[in-house]
C-alpha cells in the first residue's frame, strides 16, 4: 500500500503531515511525502508517478475549500479517481460535506487519532479492492 | 465591514475522529447542549470511578513534562549545592539577569499586552486593531496572510484561496495606509510577524510613519525577521540563508542608524515549539540562531554594541508550568554570559535577553474548546513567572480558526485579571531560591550548552540546517509526543482523558472569499494609478542593489513609496537571490 502525504498550497505547517506520514510507515505502508507549497498539478503528477492508492493531503491554512476540489478535479481528469484522497488539518465541521462532495472520502480535525486514521485507510482502501 | 462572526458548529466530541467516514457523509449535528441537561437516571458505572490504589504507592512509574523530562519527587538543598548567587543569579536587572532585566519588573511597567491579529483586508484588520486597543490592549502585532508571507501578490496563481485566510493580505504601501489608518505610530508600538519580505514590509511601515509625520526616532516596535527558524520550523523561507542574512544584517544597521527604538529582530523559539520540539530544544535552537545573528552582524562590519541592544526574542510557554519558568530564567542567563565572554559586549542592554511570550497555540484542543481559556492562562501564568515583556494570550476558538472578537476579549481580559487581581506582579522573580526551580534551571542551562556543541561540530547553525539536524530532532520530538499521547502517557483532557461525546457551540471567525476577489480589485486599482516611470525605476534600483553590496532598505523604502508591490519586489530579489528548497524528510 503505497501512500502519498502532500502539503498543497502556501500552508507552511508541516508538523501534522510528518506525524502522519510517520504513523503510515509504522504501519507498514510505503509513504512518500512531498514537502511543502505544493500546487495541486504537483501533487497529483506526484500521485502518478508514484503509482499511489492514497493521497492524504494535509492543510492548516484555511485554503481547503479551493485546494481539496482542485486536487479531486484533477485526479479525475487523469483518469486516477480510483486513488483514496484524505484531508487533514484544520477542516472546519461546516466544511466537511463540501470536502467530501468535492471526492475527498474522509477528513480529520484536529485532536484526531492517530490508529483511527491509519485503520479508516486500510478499510476504505480494502472496499475499493486496492 | 465584512466580518462575520458567524455561529458555526465546532464538532462534538472527539468529533474529527469519526468525520471522515463515508457512510455518515454530513454528520448530523449533535444536540450539544443535551449531554448536560439530561440528567442520567443510571448509577455511575465501576469504570468511571476512580481506581483504587493502595495508599504509599505513586500514580504513574515516571511523572514527566510534556517535553518527556522526567521530574523527581522532592528537591532538596543538595539539588541546587553548586548555585552561587552572586555568580549565577545576581539582582534582577543585574548581570547574569536570571531574576529579570529590569531591576523593578512588573512595578515599574507591567508586560506590554499585545494580542496576534490580523485577517481579511486592511480594513478588517484596523476594525480589529482599534477594538483590541480600546479593550485595553497595549501594543499591536500584526498578522499577515501565507501570500505576504512568501512575497507573492494577491492576484498571483499561487494565492488563490490564501488570501486573507491566516492574516491581512498586504500587496502595496496603499494596504499598509489603511491597516494603520486612524492608529498614531508614534503612540503604539507594533510588532510584525514578517521575515522573508521582512525589510519590504517594515519599509511600507516607516513609509506610513513619514505619512503621519512621525519621525523614524520616534518609532517603537519589531520585525521578526528572524530567517534562521524558517528553515528550522515555520517554513516561510524565501530566498537561500546568504542573501538572506544579508537582508537582515541590513536591517540591524539601517536601524541602529535611522531606527534606534526598533527591535530589528525577534529571534524566535515559539514556532520551534510549536513544530514539535521540547522546551530544552526551543531554548538551545533560539540561543544558537541568535548567537549566529551576532556573528553576522559582527561580521557585516558591525560593532557588538551598536546592534545587540536591538535584538529581541519571542518564546512559547507550553503546558508544563514550572519547565516554562526554567527555561525562560535558563535564557536570560545563557544569553548574557555568551555576549559578555563570546561576544564582548560591554554594553550591558547587549547582555539583557528581552522577550515576548505567547501561549501554546498546539496546546489547544478543538473539543471542548472553553477549556481552552484555563490552559492559557496557566500558560500565561508561566510567562510572567518567567519575566516576558510581552504577552499574547490565544483565544480559546484557535485550534479551529483565527479568534473572534468575543474571544481575543477573553484573552485579553485573562491577562488583566493575572496583571490586575492576581497579585503576581507584586514582587520581582518570585521562585527564586526553589529548589526545584533553580535545579531545572541549571539543568536546562546545562542541557542547552549540549546542543550547541552538537551544533558546533556540524559547522554551525547553517550548515546544520542544510543537514536537516533542527528538523529531525523535532519531528521525532513531535512523533514522540503523539506516541505519548496515543499511550495515555501524556493526558491531554478532553482528547484522551474526560472525553465528552459533545461539545458546546462557540463562534467561530469566518473569512469570506469575496476578499480576495476585494483584495485583488485593490491591486489593480493602485497599480493603474501609479507613476509607471517611477515603479519601473524603482525596482531596477533594487536589482541593481541586490547585485551590488550596499543597504538595501533606501532602496526599499523608495520602491514602496512608488507603490511597487511586494510581489514584485519580491519577484525582482527571487530573480537575483534564487529560491530555498528544503529535502523533504519526515
Amino acid at each position: 500500500m503505497r501512500v502519498l502525504v502532500a502539503k498543497p498550497g502556501l500552508d507552511s505547517h508541516d508538523r501534522g503531515a510528518k506525524v502522519v506520514a510517520r504513523a503510515y510507515r509504522d504501519a507498514g505502508m510505503e509513504v512518500v511525502y512531498t514537502g511543502l507549497h505544493q500546487t495541486p498539478e504537483e501533487i497529483v503528477e506526484a500521485a502518478i508517478q508514484e503509482d499511489v492508492d492514497v493521497v492524504a493531503l494535509s492543510i492548516l491554512s484555511g485554503a481547503h475549500t479551493t485546494l481539496v476540489p482542485r486536487v479531486a478535479e484533477l485526479l479525475r481528469a487523469q483518469g486516477a479517481d480510483d486513488v483514496l484522497l484524505l484531508v487533514g488539518g484544520i477542516i472546519p465541521e461546516d466544511d466537511i460535506p463540501a470536502m467530501l462532495e468535492a471526492g475527498a472520502a474522509g477528513a480529520f480535525g484536529p485532536g484526531s487519532d492517530l490508529d483511527e486514521i491509519v485503520e479508516f485507510t486500510r478499510s476504505n482502501l480494502r472496499r475499493r479492492g486496492a | 465591514m465584512e466580518e462575520k462572526d458567524t455561529r458555526v458548529r465546532v464538532p462534538c466530541g472527539p468529533g474529527s475522529r469519526d468525520q471522515g467516514d463515508p457512510a455518515a457523509p454530513a454528520p448530523a449535528p449533535a444536540p450539544c447542549a443535551a449531554a448536560d441537561t439530561a440528567a442520567p437516571a443510571s448509577p455511575v458505572a465501576p469504570a468511571e470511578l476512580p481506581e483504587h490504589r493502595p495508599s504509599g504507592g505513586e500514580r504513574r512509574d515516571r511523572f514527566i513534562t510534556v517535553s518527556d523530562r522526567e521530574i523527581k519527587a522532592l528537591y532538596e538543598p543538595s539539588d541546587i549545592a553548586d548555585l552561587d548567587h552572586a555568580r549565577d543569579l545576581g539582582r534582577p536587572g543585574e548581570f547574569p539577569y536570571t531574576r529579570g532585566v529590569h531591576s523593578t519588573m512588573y512595578r515599574g511597567r507591567l508586560w506590554t499586552m499585545r494580542q496576534f491579529a490580523g485577517f481579511g483586508t486592511a480594513e478588517q484588520s484596523n476594525e480589529r486593531y482599534k477594538y483590541l486597543l480600546r479593550h485595553g490592549q497595549t501594543g499591536l502585532s500584526v498578522a499577515f496572510d501565507f501570500p505576504t508571507l512568501l512575497g507573492y501578490d494577491s492576484d498571483h496563481e499561487r494565492s488563490r484561496g490564501e488570501v486573507g485566510r491566516l492574516g491581512v493580505a498586504i500587496d502595496t504601501l496603499a494596504d499598509m495606509e489603511i491597516l494603520f489608518d486612524g492608529i498614531p505610530l508614534g503612540r503604539v508600538s507594533t510588532s510584525m510577524t514578517i521575515n522573508a519580505p521582512a525589510a519590504v514590509i517594515w519599509a511600507m511601515y516607516l513609509a506610513v510613519a513619514e505619512k503621519q509625520g512621525v519621525p523614524y526616532e520616534e518609532l517603537n516596535g519589531t520585525i521578526q525577521n528572524d530567517i534562521l527558524k524558517e528553515y528550522i520550523a515555520q517554513k516561510t523561507f524565501v530566498f537561500p540563508p546568504k542573501p538572506s542574512m544579508r537582508l537582515i544584517t541590513d536591517t540591524f544597521a539601517f536601524g541602529a542608524e535611522r531606527v534606534p527604538k526598533w527591535n530589528t529582530i525577534s529571534i524566535s523559539g515559539y514556532h520551534i515549539r510549536e513544530a514539535g520540539a521540547t522546551a530544552v530544544q526551543e531554548l538551545a535552537f533560539t540561543l544558537a540562531d541568535g548567537f549566529e545573528y551576532v556573528r553576522a552582524g559582527i561580521e557585516a562590519g558591525l560593532d557588538v554594541d551598536d546592534f545587540a541592544p536591538r535584538l529581541s526574542f519571542f518564546f512559547n510557554s507550553h503546558c508544563d508550568f514550572f519547565e516554562e519558568i526554567a527555561k525562560f530564567r535558563a535564557a536570560r542567563r545563557i544569553w548574557a554570559r555568551v555576549m559578555k565572554e563570546r561576544f564582548g559586549a560591554r554594553n550591558p542592554r547587549s547582555m539583557a535577553l528581552r522577550f515576548h511570550t505567547q501561549t501554546a497555540g498546539v496546546s489547544l484542543t478543538a473539543q471542548q474548546p472553553e477549556n481552552n481559556i484555563v490552559r492559557t492562562a496557566y500558560q500565561a501564568l508561566a510567562a510572567v513567572l518567567g519575566g516576558t515583556q510581552s504577552l499574547h494570550t490565544n483565544s480559546m476558538d484557535e485550534a479551529m480558526a483565527l479568534p473572534s472578537a468575543h474571544a481575543v476579549k477573553i484573552a485579553l481580559r485573562t491577562q488583566q485579571i493575572l496583571a490586575e487581581e492576581t497579585g503576581v506582579a507584586n514582587t520581582v522573580d518570585p521562585l527564586a531560591g526553589s529548589y526545584f526551580v533553580e535545579a531545572l534551571t541549571n539543568d536546562m542551562e546545562r542541557e542547552a550548552q549540549a546542543y550547541f556543541e552538537r551544533i558546533e561540530a556540524l559547522g554551525g547553525v547553517i550548515p546544520a540546517i542544510e543537514k536537516s539536524f533542527f528538523q529531525r530532532e523535532i519531528a521525532d520530538a513531535a512523533y514522540r509526543f503523539q506516541r505519548q499521547v496515543q499511550s495515555g502517557e501524556v493526558s491531554v483532557v478532553g482528547v484522551n482523558r474526560y472525553v465528552e461525546k459533545e461539545t458546546g457551540r462557540i463562534e467561530l471567525l469566518k473569512i469570506s472569499p469575496e476578499v480576495e476577489r476585494r483584495q485583488i480589485e485593490r491591486l489593480r486599482e493602485v497599480k493603474a494609478r501609479r507613476d509607471h516611470g517611477r515603479v519601473r525605476d524603482a525596482l531596477q534600483a533594487v536589482r541593481d542593489q541586490a547585485r551590488g553590496r550596499g543597504n538595501m532598505m533606501p532602496v526599499f523604502l523608495e520602491a514602496v513609496k512608488a507603490y511597487a508591490t511586494l510581489g514584485e519586489i519580491m519577484g525582482v530579489l527571487r530573480e537575483e537571490f534564487g529560491e530555498y528548497r528544503e529535502p523533504a524528510i519526515f
